[in-house]
């Protein structure tokens, strides 16, 4: 049955489908429903939920659910995630797995609880200290966020490590039929490594501290091939029009709707555009890219930020084809008729181009 | 089709309520459906405005550039947002809150909800009489449906509620003027 | 022959990290005699904590987790309640509690989580060769504090215990000490107690332990243990500082 619910709850409400029974957060726009739904829907299905003395503490309660085996979950927006940066620094240590959701706001510092998407580096480049990744998932609508976080606690259990929903504001609080239609998962199987009492066995110690010289080293390669596993198994995205596009836009969440947009209007037109969304941030799809890149005129990159996803595609694109820019800051989400205009300004002798801004409405 | 409304208001005017109710009733209908509420800094009494998108086919972005249809509860809401009509867009106003000027190449709609709604007693409905109202000229949806979504949004604590709601909407579906038609 | 002292079976067998006249080593071997007598070995969930005590897990032959500087309440708060009938302890010194982790301990003290925390006061950072502690007493010098602590610049040494025992959630606050034998056995007896508190569910337990540093106090082991005595306990009184039951 189809329900009509903000992608908050949906974040929330596919949560404790997937099995998720301990959640801890902090109150901050605009992911307030989220938080809020949970503290009446966990008590439903015996889980725990506890507001959190701080953003701090709710990462690092996460981080002993995981450790004790629980499926545990967090959430937050922009300055709530940049707190919780020591706790994932510590998970990806540990090697815990947990989903963090980010419902993106502007930044920096406070700035303001419209949409943005300037937490991309933080997100896919680390964002605390030492050489880790978590994946990142972007859902682009109510549905598919209520997909991708049912699917990250599997993800996470799998490799066991963090995984990060990355939303924004209008994703957070957009309203849209949604369907559960995966299995309500209760009776988990146990993990072999989780602290549940030495009962007939020996101890497990869940830690990232390897003082002895050379022990860490180790690890970290241990690390590096985990992550490189990740990149072969799980990349997602979104191949929109691709084939014969005389353009290739790159843009992922609530961007990448918006350069859907586009890509309807052009439709009918010699002038063709397609869309590449990428679903998983990290791992992100550079091979598929990069290959594209072989046969576009060029790609432009949308987002709701200065400018920080079109490094990643700089970099797979390696040169083969002009990589363009289009962004908004600060709040301001891009029109399509915006993303249209650049498509005519960078591409100034392209005839064909211009008749896009008929379709866009422009006379 | 596609149906592009903003709605807008004092918060507290029942807005997000009308929204929402149309959203359940276009998702009753298998139809496609977003509904984004935006919200400023203050909790009461700001501009609280809800763009509704409606269609039969997949809807992209749910941010609306141009209207096809503005309902405004109040004069702020009505100066901020009229200019957002596409060329032969409907206007929908509520004239015990709002004075208007007559828009060129908009289709004006008016009705005194606040006024309405409290002659039936209870000023709070005057969302519900704006509903009827929209209804009547839009004809998007059977009244039965919108019944329907009335009853699941009013039920439990709210069931009291249910007929004086009932008796907003048809008072909303009679009393709409046009001054264009 | 008679045996009149045995290891414990909780306690690993291995040369340990702590420097001479350490008190941490005797606090370990004490949680370790208790699991072993209680025979709790296999629901019981340790915290070690950042600092000196961090490599705790290499002694104590039970199921225990690493917790962020500051975080073993919150991190211990997530365990409990995967486990809620395990004995969950955290094992903290004073820069960890005190300092980067005084908004966890104050709030898993006011939920009453039914966690036993066992809270090590040796009044300096040992790990990070000597600086000031929140517990460092005035006039006491350290690496940051050459010339003594100096309240006008450095604040006061905190009394952990007396704030945590105005919250409604905390139940059982003791402060001990390890300066003599029988000090010894008190604290033995208070985290039993902190235990018990936890095994009949009456909430938030914590044991404040005075203990020595005699490398960053610059004194012998024994002048140290004199210390805890005539210096230590003027600023940090000992005894019961708020029970959920009077002893028999």
């Amino acid at each position: 049955m189809k329900q009509l619910l903000t992608g908050n709850e949906a974040a929330a409400e596919a949560a404790i489908y997937a099995g998720c029974r301990y959640y801890y957060g902090y109150p901050i726009t605009p992911q307030n429903e989220l938080i809020n739904y949970m503290s009446f829907r966990m008590p439903q299905v015996k889980g725990t939920f506890i507001q959190a003395e701080s953003e701090i503490a709710a990462i690092n309660m996460v981080y002993g659910s995981a450790a004790a085996g629980g499926r545990s979950m967090t959430s937050s927006s922009s300055p709530g995630i940049s707190l919780k940066q020591e706790g994932i620094s510590y998970l990806a240590g540990s090697e815990l797995p947990c989903v963090i959701v980010n419902i993106q706001r502007g930044g920096p510092g406070l700035g303001d609880i419209s949409a943005s998407q300037a937490d991309y580096f933080q997100s896919v480049k680390g964002g605390g200290h030492g050489d880790y990744h978590v994946i990142v998932l972007a859902p682009s609508s109510v549905q598919e966020m209520a997909d991708l976080v049912y699917d990250a606690f599997d993800l996470a259990d799998k490799y066991r490590n963090p995984v990060l929903i990355l939303g924004d504001a209008q994703i957070g609080q957009l309203m849209e039929p949604v369907e559960f239609k995966k299995e309500f998962k209760e009776n988990l199987p146990p993990k072999d490594w989780a602290l549940t009492g030495a009962k007939n066995r020996n101890k497990r110690v869940i830690k990232s501290f390897y003082p002895v010289k050379g022990e860490l080293e180790v690890f970290n390669a241990k690390l590096q091939s985990k992550y490189k596993e990740i990149e072969n198994n799980e990349i997602r995205y979104e191949a929109v029009n691709i084939h014969k596009a005389d353009v290739i836009l790159v843009a992922y969440g609530t961007s990448a709707r918006i350069c859907k947009e586009v890509v309807r209007k052009s439709n009918h037109l010699k002038f063709r555009i397609g869309l590449i969304r990428p679903i998983t941030l990290w791992p992100f799809p550079t091979e598929f890219i990069r290959n594209m890149s072989e046969r576009a005129r060029c790609m432009l990159t949308v987002e709701m930020s200065a400018g920080q996803m079109v490094e990643d595609v700089r970099l797979a694109v390696e040169g083969r084809c002009p990589v363009h820019f289009y962004g908004r800051t600060g709040g301001g989400v891009p029109t399509s008729l915006e993303i249209v205009k650049k498509i005519v300004e960078i591409m100034p002798k392209n005839k064909a181009a211009k008749t896009l801004l008929q379709f866009a409405g422009v006379k | 089709m596609t149906e592009k409304i903003i709605l807008a208001g004092f918060g507290g005017q029942g807005m997000m309520l009308l929204g929402k109710l149309l959203a359940q009733a276009a998702m009753a209908d298998s139809l496609y459906v977003t509904y984004f509420p935006s919200y400023g800094t203050e909790v009461r009494g700001g501009t609280a405005v809800y763009h509704l998108v409606i269609s039969s086919e997949e809807i992209f972005s749910p941010l609306i550039e141009e209207a096809d249809t503005l309902i405004v509860m109040n004069q702020p809401s009505y100066q901020k947002y009229k200019e957002m009509i596409k060329p032969d867009g409907l206007l929908l106003l509520n004239t015990s809150m709002i004075k208007f000027d007559y828009l060129p190449d908009v289709k004006i709609y008016t009705i005194p909800a606040t006024e309405i709604a409290s002659n039936l007693g209870n000023v709070l409905v005057s969302n519900i009489v704006m509903l009827g109202a929209y209804l009547t000229i839009k004809n998007l949806f059977s009244t039965e449906n919108i019944l329907e979504q009335l009853k699941i949004s009013l039920s439990g604590r709210k069931k009291d509620l249910l007929d004086i709601n009932k008796q907003a909407l048809e008072r909303g579906m009679q009393a709409i003027n046009s001054l264009t038609v | 022959m008679q045996a009149i002292y045995e290891k414990p079976e909780t306690f690993i067998d291995t040369p340990t990290h702590f420097c001479p006249g350490c008190g941490h080593g005797i606090v370990l071997r004490l949680i370790a005699e208790i699991i072993d007598a209680w025979g709790i070995r296999d629901k019981t969930i340790g915290l070690a904590p950042v600092g000196c005590s961090v490599l705790a897990y290499n002694y104590l032959d039970i199921d225990m987790c690493e917790a962020a500087h500051g975080r073993p309440p919150a991190v211990a708060t997530g365990i409990k309640r995967v486990h809620p009938d395990h004995f969950v302890f955290a094992y903290q010194g004073d820069g960890d509690l005190a300092a980067i982790g005084m908004a966890e301990i104050i709030h898993a003290a006011n939920r009453g989580e039914h966690i036993t925390f066992i809270f090590v006061n040796n009044a300096i950072y040992g790990m990070t060769n000597g600086q000031m502690a929140p517990t460092t007493l005035l006039g006491q010098k350290s690496a940051t504090t050459l010339t003594g602590r100096n309240p006008l610049n450095d604040g006061y040494p905190i009394r952990v215990c007396e704030l945590l025992s105005v919250l409604e959630g905390s139940s059982y606050i003791e402060r001990v000490s390890i300066s003599s034998p029988e000090n010894i056995r008190k604290t033995k007896k208070a985290i039993e107690k902190g235990f018990k508190t936890q095994k009949e569910k009456r909430g938030f337990s914590l044991i404040e332990i005075l203990s020595p540093c005699p490398i960053y106090w610059r004194m012998d082991p024994n002048e140290s243990m004199k210390y805890i005595d005539e210096k230590m306990t003027q600023t940090f009184p000992l005894g019961i500082i708020k029970n959920w039951k009077q002893e028999e």
